[in-house]
């Protein structure tokens, strides 16, 4: 009989802490290896396409930071929230929020032109994403809802006043019948940062900075060390003065402004309007990245370009190989699993042992 | 009359997958355990429930496979939540982006496929009666399975010994493994069964509420399901009367959406997301009822020590 027994470290192990992303990421590709095995792939072809391939062409790479820019900047906010111990799984729904708000101006007032235009539609932005993530935040403090489930159900609520506001108030009038709104003026546009070699925005530089910033806060100053005790053990953080219904909010405003600036980048930066569906899961999948990164920003930074690819190579893999192109959620889900399972390396010593028990293994 | 009847069978037929999911997590969170998972076993078992019917001609087949899968699903939450000791709110999530990243791919070929339901219960007679007759002699096999497994959940978290245990391991492991329990082997057979419920509920959408296969088909419905057991404040029986309310908020949008009045369709469709919130809120507002019924070691792993 195989059994694994788990025996708590004295401390927890820093070698594993740093290896266990890439032993997580190895499992994942040795899956990945045998699922193109099984189906039928050449599975070194198959994990080039996905995983090489997007790399090594310019375009290609612009489109990576399209695809990361919005993964990294929600995740450094999550990271946040959960290293407090907030399980904001709503930023989905603050990516929406922060989308809306920040494009009321292009919408509103499409003939608005000047430099002002840009900045304040990126503050909208902020203030939409933060201000619906209060929403969990003020009923968590107020009432002990529990936040999971409230941030989750108000995702399907945004994303239904989205596609309300596309089909009505919001259509565009000079549009023929398309559930979308007029397309935002030049001035409303996120400029691309390399122009000369690719459609990339300014939406990736923003998720950079915003992991700098957030890195500095939990690293180095008072406030990130109230991030850790509060999220560790909310007790000694009462002791130690600091208040945790103030922790909530600061929590879920970060990870929720963070979410509202990827929501406006991505709208301004990388669709130019507003339509029914703005984002192919991000919010969710920034979930993994966070994980990934083992909630520090910048490993978070390095996570968010994995995932990003995952998405580029799942669309090669259906155009060059006739591969469901859903199978790139299927490599995220794994990856997080894998990522969870080898995170308990690092606080136990795992020990497999083949054959009957000990006599000292008391049944347990 | 006949509208009314047709509104209370269709209220069943929308409580029934909230009830049964539901009913699977508060076993599962009375044994200690919070699996979040709730949603990726929903939409696994409504896949390979979809897709087993196709490939064998029998919905019965499929019911039975969805239940399967789902147990066989939860065990992946089971092995990292109890034998890795993982964070299980993390945990619970994977599972839930897993289960519906797998489901779209292995449903991919089944969209668009019209399905095969299963068959309604018809006693002659006896569904004839007016108002309830349909309602109680004439609904589909998962309905009567739906009853049957509250009863079932109730006589065996109450009156037995080995619901006993499982709610002694729910509240104190420490003093359950003191006492000789196997903690760890009471909460996988706990998971299990929430992952078999969670399978079977999405058999029903998959199989009697709308046979067909779209991908996330189950909509939010785990999520929901899970709010109903904090509602419940882990009682059975109140989890039946929030589940039909939940089933009656979702079909009395569905009928004012088809009899206009002008509001916006997308609001209609919010509500039942709405009413999650406000009945979660009401519910927490209450403390006292809450503390009193939360199992004590929700959500804790359990590390036996030696």
């Amino acid at each position: 009989m195989i059994s694994l027994t788990l025996t708590k470290r004295p401390q927890h192990s820093s070698l594993f802490s740093a290896l266990s992303p890439f032993i997580a990421f190895g499992i994942t590709l040795v899956f990945g290896f045998l699922l193109f095995l099984f189906s039928g792939k050449d599975p070194f072809n198959g994990l080039y396409i996905y995983l090489v391939k997007p790399l090594a062409e310019v375009w290609s790479l612009h489109e990576l930071a399209i695809k990361s820019g919005p993964l990294i900047l929600i995740a450094v906010g999550l990271s946040v929230a959960y290293r407090s111990n907030n399980w904001n799984i709503g930023a989905e729904g603050q990516f929406v929020a922060g989308a809306l708000l920040g494009s009321a101006i292009p919408i509103m007032f499409p003939t608005l032109t000047g430099w002002f235009v840009l900045p304040l539609m990126l503050i909208l932005g902020m203030i939409g994403g933060a201000a619906f993530g209060a929403i969990p935040a003020f009923l968590k403090v107020r009432f002990q809802t529990n936040e999971i489930l409230t941030a989750l159900m108000l995702v399907y609520v945004i994303q239904l006043f989205l596609d309300w506001m596309v089909r009505g108030p919001w259509r565009n009038p000079e549009g023929s019948n398309f559930p979308e709104t007029r397309a935002f003026n030049p001035s409303a546009v996120l400029p691309e940062f390399l122009p000369s070699s690719g459609r990339a925005h300014w939406g990736f530089i923003f998720a950079i900075l915003a992991a700098i910033v957030i890195w500095f806060v939990l690293s180095k100053t008072k406030k990130g060390f109230e991030v850790k005790v509060l999220g560790a053990s909310p007790r000694a953080g009462k002791f130690a003065g600091f208040s945790s219904s103030g922790m909530v909010y600061f929590a879920f405003l970060v990870s929720g402004a963070c979410a509202g600036l990827a929501g406006i980048s991505e709208v301004s930066g990388a669709i130019g309007k507003l339509q029914p569906v703005i984002s192919p899961g991000y919010g969710f999948t920034a979930i993994i990245v966070a994980f990934l990164g083992r909630l520090n920003p910048l490993g978070i930074i390095a996570a968010g370009l994995v995932l990003g690819l995952t998405y580029l190579g799942g669309e090669a893999a259906q155009f060059d190989l006739g591969i469901s192109d859903k199978l790139a959620r299927v490599f995220q889900g794994v990856l997080l699993f894998l990522v969870l399972g080898c995170d308990t390396l690092i606080n136990y010593s795992v020990k497999l042992s083949f054959g009957p028990r000990a006599a000292s293994g008391k049944a347990a | 009359m006949e509208i009314t009847e047709a509104i209370l069978l269709t209220i069943a037929t929308a409580a029934t997958p909230l009830l049964i999911a539901a009913l699977g997590e508060l076993v599962v969170e009375r044994s200690g355990v919070l699996n979040l998972g709730v949603e990726g076993m929903m939409v696994m078992g409504a896949v390979s429930g979809f897709a087993v019917t196709q490939l064998t001609g029998s919905p019965w087949i499929g019911m039975i496979a969805a239940i399967i899968v789902g147990a066989l699903f939860s065990l992946l939450f089971g092995f990292l939540a109890l034998t890795l000791v993982t964070n299980q709110v993390a945990t619970g999530l994977a599972l839930t982006l897993l289960g519906l990243g797998l489901s779209g791919m292995i449903g991919e070929s089944f969209v668009g496929q019209a399905g095969i339901k299963l068959p309604s219960l018809h006693i002659p007679g006896l569904s004839g009666i007016p108002l309830v007759g349909r309602l109680l002699f004439g609904g589909d096999p998962i309905f009567y399975l739906s009853i049957a497994l509250t009863a079932g959940v109730i006589w065996f978290l109450f009156k037995t010994r080995a619901g006993l245990t499982l709610r002694s391991v729910g509240d104190s492991h420490s003093s359950a493994h003191a006492l000789g329990i196997k903690v760890i082997a009471i909460r996988y057979l706990a998971v299990m069964f929430g992952g078999a419920c969670a399978g079977l509920a999405g058999a029903h959408l998959s199989l009697v509420y709308t046979p067909q296969w779209v991908e996330n088909m189950t909509a939010g419905r785990g999520w929901i399901a899970l709010a109903l057991v904090v509602f419940s404040s882990w009682r059975p029986l109140r989890l039946v009367l929030g589940a039909y309310l939940f089933g009656a908020v979702g079909i009395l949008q569905l009928h004012a959406q088809a009899m206009g009045f002008g509001i916006p369709s997308q609001l209609l469709s919010a509500l039942p997301y709405l009413a999650t919130v406000i009945v979660l809120v009401l519910i927490s507002g209450n403390r006292r009822l809450t503390m009193m019924n939360t199992p004590a070691s929700l959500g804790r792993p359990f590390v036996p020590d030696r």
